[in-house]
């Protein structure tokens, strides 16, 4: 066993928090970059343009990419060989949670009850996924997710009957429903399979993806390069003014499922596309 | 691109000149509010009551920003989504509001009131909040500070880059843009 402290827990996910709302992934900067070249729209140019220059502002000043610093999603895998010491592991990452939103002047955008909606005032309870996993290293992964885009997100119970063409047409209706609102070009994070929760957990996971990369399943790679050009296609573009680029990359996230069904789940992601990891 | 640079607060003569899809900046106070802020002001205005602000001519930019780090004016400020506002907007624009600033498409309701009082819906780029904070000169809470980031702010901006995105004669770029380039 390889103990862990809790304040290194803590440490590490309160850097994240201020990393993740700061730095613009380099993958994310290159895609942009590259749908500049591709837009027709002079809006579309002029917004991927502003894009580009906030997320060097943002660098530049350690201020956040955008105003919404998102609800704290965490992505953990948790090597069984790992033995946590000085306190509750969950607990680490909220306290972290709430050090990084405090210091690094995030906006708080929790509310404690959805129907009672007070403001928690530190962005906590975040939402922790853990997996235990072989090994004795923690990898913490954030990806803190806005409001807007995860508004447009989707989960829809399929028939296997519907098959591959079913999926596909529900991920472009909702991206083409989506108009402007998720902020536009996006990334696609779609689910297919597993249960009705699974589904939804494969749609978000897939966003933590390298965008531009593609899936290590030719199948699914080519579903994916379909999708992005049938996306784009809608003509939503840059903030949904019109345009060629409404996506920057459509990632898919497959598992098994129950032979009557075919759960198909799509996750919005804004241009501000945001995750760090760290592995302890 | 051409852009046409316009100070606030804003005259019909002004907006009835505004078609979608024209690049303006905005120069001068403009007023921040979002959901907790539009339902008590409106639920002010159906009582009969006076808002926090004189709203004639004037503008609201859909905002919670980030709490500014020391020295800065205001955190980073990008637009919300504007949808949210759908059931407020009609009432703020009857009484004296010119114009919005937020992103996504706004409902039929509000377009229907762009038209009848004059008012034009701008949108700004989501998600370009460091680079709004940066045209942002000065940030004072006039009301309902209790709401944190979701307060009533009055905001001196300078240039701050927007698009017209509804106007008062029924033309959206969210239609006519997607319509362009869709294939």
């Amino acid at each position: 066993m390889r103990n862990v402290n809790v304040e290194l827990i803590t440490e590490s996910v309160k850097k994240l928090c201020m990393d993740a709302n700061y730095f613009l992934g380099e993958d994310v900067v290159e895609a942009i970059k590259n749908a500049v070249g591709k837009e027709e729209s002079p809006l579309g140019r002029e917004i991927l343009k502003q894009i580009l220059e906030n997320a060097e502002i943002a660098k530049n000043e350690q201020m956040p990419l955008c105003q919404d610093t998102g609800l704290a999603a965490f992505f953990v895998e948790l090597g069984q060989e790992v033995h946590i010491e000085g306190g509750r592991f969950e607990a680490a990452i909220q306290e972290g949670v709430r050090q990084g939103y405090a210091e690094g002047y995030l906006r708080k955008s929790i509310v404690e009850d959805p129907l009672r909606r007070k403001n928690t005032g530190d962005n906590t309870p975040a939402v922790i996924s853990t997996r235990v996993v072989p090994g004795d290293k923690v990898k913490i992964t954030i990806l803190p997710k806005g409001g807007g885009s995860e508004n447009m997100s989707a989960i829809r119970m399929l028939k296997p009957a519907d098959g591959e063409e079913g999926v596909k047409s529900f991920v472009v209706e909702t991206v083409r429903k989506a108009g402007g609102n998720p902020c536009p070009p996006i990334i696609v994070g779609v689910g297919i399979g597993g249960s009705f929760d699974k589904c939804a957990y494969l749609a978000k996971k897939a966003l933590l993806r390298k965008v531009g990369s593609a899936h290590t399943d030719p199948f699914y790679a080519a579903m994916e390069k379909e999708l992005l050009e049938r996306v784009n296609n809608t003509g939503v573009g840059p903030q949904g003014l019109g345009g060629r680029i409404t996506a920057l990359a459509v990632h898919i996230e497959a598992h098994p499922c129950h032979i009557a069904s075919l759960p198909a789940a799509v996750n919005t992601q804004c241009h501000s596309a945001r995750h760090k990891e760290i592995i302890i | 691109m051409e852009t046409k640079q316009l100070v606030t607060p804003l005259t019909a003569a002004e907006v009835e000149k505004l078609h979608a899809g024209d690049n303006v900046t905005l120069t001068g106070y403009i007023y921040t509010g979002r959901d907790a802020a539009h339902k008590k002001m409106v639920d002010l205005l159906d009582k009969g009551e006076k808002l926090p602000f004189e709203p004639e001519g004037q503008i609201i930019y859909f905002v919670g920003p980030t709490p500014a780090k020391p020295g800065q004016v205001i955190g980073s400020a990008g637009p919300t989504t504007s949808g949210r506002m759908n059931k407020y907007s009609p009432h703020m624009i009857a009484a004296g509001l010119k114009g919005m600033i937020g992103k996504g498409e706004m409902g039929p309701e509000v377009a229907e009131a762009l038209k009848r009082f004059k008012g034009v819906y701008f949108v700004a780029t989501g998600g370009a909040a460091a680079l709004i904070a940066k045209r942002i000169t000065e940030s004072e809470v006039v009301a309902y500070e209790e709401l944190g980031p979701e307060a009533v702010r009055r905001l001196k901006v300078v240039e701050f880059p927007v698009i017209v995105a509804q106007d008062c004669h029924g033309g959206n770029i969210y239609v006519e843009g997607v319509e362009k380039y869709k294939r």
